[in-house]
């Protein structure tokens, strides 16, 4: 879709809005962001450093009890303590602090341009695909990586090749080892790649971000599987404590990779294309494009800090920079301008959104249509067609493909 | 290490090797506790039990806080292991969280080295004052601020011997001169101890009486015969002009002189010395203030380390380095990632989103300056940014 009002392809959830709409749209959510900065303050702080001192403390404490995994309760302790802290790190205090969320302290120590955090993707590298390409082009088809993390096709109009059918099986091999996926996308190995086979140069830097990652990612495997193990030998833990590092780091990814598709992928999200972003977007249309491109996950406070507050997705993309504590206050503000200017704001408890995330991956591995146009019934003869699309030669797949987009088509037609 | 050590006739023989050895084990187990606290460092680990410990970052621990005046207050601090004492007369610089955001000040040290360890400031609540407004009204014992190691060259000569002192204080002034004058009359149950015989003269200058902070020390240090104080209540009596200085204390040239106040106060009397070819110490606290253009439209001169630029008000500082052929770093150009934060050392710029001005006064930043996002701040007069050009 496009959100450019006066570009011919003009269309889709904003039909309804008219240039000053979205001016003015913006220029509310500008002062929901300006009460947020003038209350500001010690409550926030004091927020931040709890959090902060929560984790520490937890992290410390499982360590420590993992000292002893050998015994069955100490490993079940330590790991899920183990898991809920480098949960916290993650979400809740490294993404909103490398976000400049709590910048205005002044805190030398608690600022985006220092902090590291419990990952394998470096800070810089991070700060670099996450904040500056994902939040700005967010859900743009070929400039936000976060769309499918480059690995995979997230939109109707991209196009389906028989290699699309393994996407549910990347996305969960992707989801099981997600921070290495991360490390390696904060690096474009996919763009390097292509670059490396046309032979042209690296962009400047990238040699030296590459080895900061790969340093970052040996000094994160020496501490959780060499170092603690090590120290746990003392008291036959060793075993027990590479595991439940092992285990942690898994629980971290899993939950981490949930959250996050939950906040772009669910069915009805907007993806946009290059070309209908405007050149010189206002910063209405970018609040749209913010607005319509996030979903949020609906949930108790504890699922809010578990998520980093990523359950406020929707919010968190308007306004990347507030703190996240602030987001469940202004979430009703948002809400009601969704309701005034008649946009869909969309939020599901998160079992739906994962699995809405999910079932989008799977529908868009299959060819256009396939999906909506096949029934118990019919079954068998749709699978023979697809796997007539993946041997044959290309006339033949495109005209299945265009067979199946038609089917789709007047399936949804029928169930209208 | 064995050849560092300078005289190895102390060591018992067969104890050559162990400071080698110590120093060798250190490092070790300092290099495993990195690798285990690695994304973080063990300090951050560390601060959570003891932020005063050794090796910390120097911060203090609030003891007391004692009403001197209706708007000041003796804030009694205790320093962090590595504080490294002090000399009376020098300050110390004091990073305190108010509404969450960290501020530095400098305050005079009111004691001299004591032998609890702890130090003090005497803090007045100027109008306007977000930070003085703290100390004095709302910081409590046991909260935790930062401080840097005292300095500056206002003290005594280290030996006095053959010395008339005259000290000219002006309202909070004076708290320099009390933390001098403390050290030079340890006060017991018996009343004040005078160690050498010593001629000083105080003369403080404030609104009145009540307004004065330490005025009962200075009373009952007079009455003891210990100095000769002279106070000018300006809010009766007018204010203080050097003609009266001369006639209050007639012997004024034979005496090594100190003055902390005002600027006005402090530009006449060095104007004076100056004139009479005499020497004069002092010290002021009240800053310049920092010029901002308030008009939101007109910009300023934004130096970086090596070049100046003009910035216009209305254009991020980003661009207007970046026409002028500074490499920057950048990000997404519209504030939301960070990317192009850079430390402002002095001066003031204007958020162009929403106009809010931020000020960065030399002393008063962290030792890191202000960070600003330079993509969405314009220059709003003077600046001075931290980064080659």
């Amino acid at each position: 879709m496009t959100i450019a009002p006066d570009a011919p392809a003009y269309a889709g959830p904003i039909a309804h809005l008219s240039h000053d709409d979205i001016e003015q749209l913006g220029r509310e959510l500008d002062a929901i962001r300006q009460d947020v900065l003038d209350t500001r303050g010690e409550r926030d702080a004091a927020y931040i450093h709890k959090v902060i001192k929560v984790q520490r403390s937890l992290e410390l404490g499982s360590r420590a009890v993992l000292l002893a995994s050998i015994f069955p309760p100490a490993f079940v302790v330590g790991t899920v303590g183990l898991s809920i802290a480098k949960i916290l790190d993650n979400m809740e205090i490294g993404h909103n602090i490398m976000h400049g969320q709590w910048d205005w302290m002044r805190d030398p120590k608690i600022h985006s341009t220092v902090w590291e955090w419990d990952n394998a993707s470096t800070s810089e590298g991070w700060k670099h695909s996450h904040n500056e390409l994902h939040h700005a082009y967010t859900n743009i088809v070929g400039k936000d990586n976060d769309l499918g993390w480059g690995i995979m096709r997230v939109d109707e109009e991209q196009r389906w090749t028989p290699a699309s059918l393994a996407q549910p099986l990347m996305n969960f091999l992707n989801m099981c080892i997600f921070e290495y996926g991360i490390a390696a996308y904060d690096l474009e190995l996919g763009k390097m790649r292509r670059l490396k086979k046309s032979g042209r140069d690296m962009p400047e830097g990238w040699h030296e971000m590459a080895s900061n990652t790969v340093a970052k990612i040996r000094r994160q495997a020496l501490k959780d599987y060499v170092a603690h193990p090590l120290l746990s030998m003392v008291t036959l833990s060793g075993p027990t404590t590479l595991l439940a590092n092992l285990a942690a780091n898994f629980t971290r990814n899993v939950w981490t990779h949930s959250v996050i598709m939950c906040g772009h992928f669910p069915e009805g999200v907007e993806t946009f294309e290059l070309k209908d972003i405007p050149d010189n977007e206002t910063r209405g249309e970018w609040y749209v494009r913010q607005m319509l491109g996030s979903a949020n996950i609906s949930g108790s406070k504890l699922l809010h800090l578990m998520s980093g507050n990523l359950s406020h997705q929707i919010e968190h993309h308007i306004f990347p920079d507030l703190p996240s504590n602030r987001y469940a206050e202004i979430a009703p503000k948002v809400r009601a301008l969704f309701d005034k200017y008649g946009l869909n704001y969309h939020t599901a408890p998160m079992p739906q959104q994962v699995a809405s995330a999910w079932h989008k991956v799977v529908r868009l591995s299959l060819p256009n249509g396939f999906l909506e146009s096949t029934t118990v019934k019919n079954a068998p003869s749709q699978i023979g067609k697809l796997i007539k699309a993946v041997r044959g030669d290309t006339r033949t797949r495109r005209r299945l493909l265009k067979e199946f987009e038609a089917a789709g088509a007047a399936s949804v037609g029928k169930a209208v | 290490m064995v050849e560092m050590s300078t005289s190895p006739a102390l060591l018992a023989p067969g104890e050559l090797r162990r400071p080698a050895l110590r120093e060798r084990l250190s490092r070790k187990v300092w290099e495993v506790a990195e690798t285990i606290a690695t994304p973080l460092a063990p300090a951050d680990y560390l601060d959570i039990f003891n932020p005063l410990r050794p090796g910390a970052d120097l911060r203090g621990r609030i003891v007391k806080v004692v009403p001197e005046t209706a708007d000041a207050a003796t804030i009694e601090i205790k320093p962090g292991a590595d504080w490294e004492d002090h000399v009376p007369g020098q300050y110390v610089r004091v990073g305190v969280e108010v509404d969450g955001v960290r501020h530095w000040r400098a305050y005079s040290l009111t004691h001299g080295p004591r032998r609890d360890g702890h130090i003090s400031i005497t803090v007045k609540a100027v109008p306007d004052g977000k930070v003085s407004s703290h100390l004095v009204r709302r910081l409590r014992p046991g909260r935790i601020v930062h401080l840097e190691q005292a300095a500056g060259d206002f003290v005594l000569p280290g030996d006095l011997r053959g010395h008339k002192l005259l000290m000219v204080t002006a309202g909070s002034g004076v708290t320099p001169v009390i933390g001098m004058l403390r050290n030079l009359f340890p006060v017991t149950d018996e009343g004040v101890v005078e160690r050498q015989r010593l001629d000083v003269t105080v003369v403080h200058v404030a609104p009145s009486r009540p307004d004065s902070i330490f005025i009962r020390n200075l009373e009952s240090l007079a009455e003891a015969g210990a100095i000769r104080l002279v106070t000018r209540y300006s809010g009766t009596e007018g204010r203080l002009d050097i003609d009266t200085l001369t006639e209050i204390v007639p012997d004024l040239r034979e005496r090594t002189a100190y003055a902390c106040g005002p600027a006005g106060l402090l530009d006449s009397l060095q104007a004076w010395y100056d004139a009479e070819g005499l020497p004069l110490q002092t010290e002021q606290f009240r800053l310049g203030p920092v010029v901002t253009t308030g008009d939101g439209q007109s910009g300023g001169t934004v130096t970086f380390t090596g070049k100046s630029i003009e910035a216009p008000g209305g254009k991020p500082i980003l661009d207007a380095a970046e026409e002028a052929g500074v490499l920057m770093p950048s990000g997404c150009r519209m504030g939301i990632c960070f990317g192009c934060v850079l430390p402002m050392k002095e001066g003031a710029v204007r958020d162009l989103r929403n106009g809010e001005v931020t000020v960065a006064r030399p002393g008063e930043t962290g030792p890191e300056g202000i960070p600003i996002q330079t993509c969405i701040s314009a220059a709003a007069g003077e600046c001075v940014i931290d980064h080659p050009a």
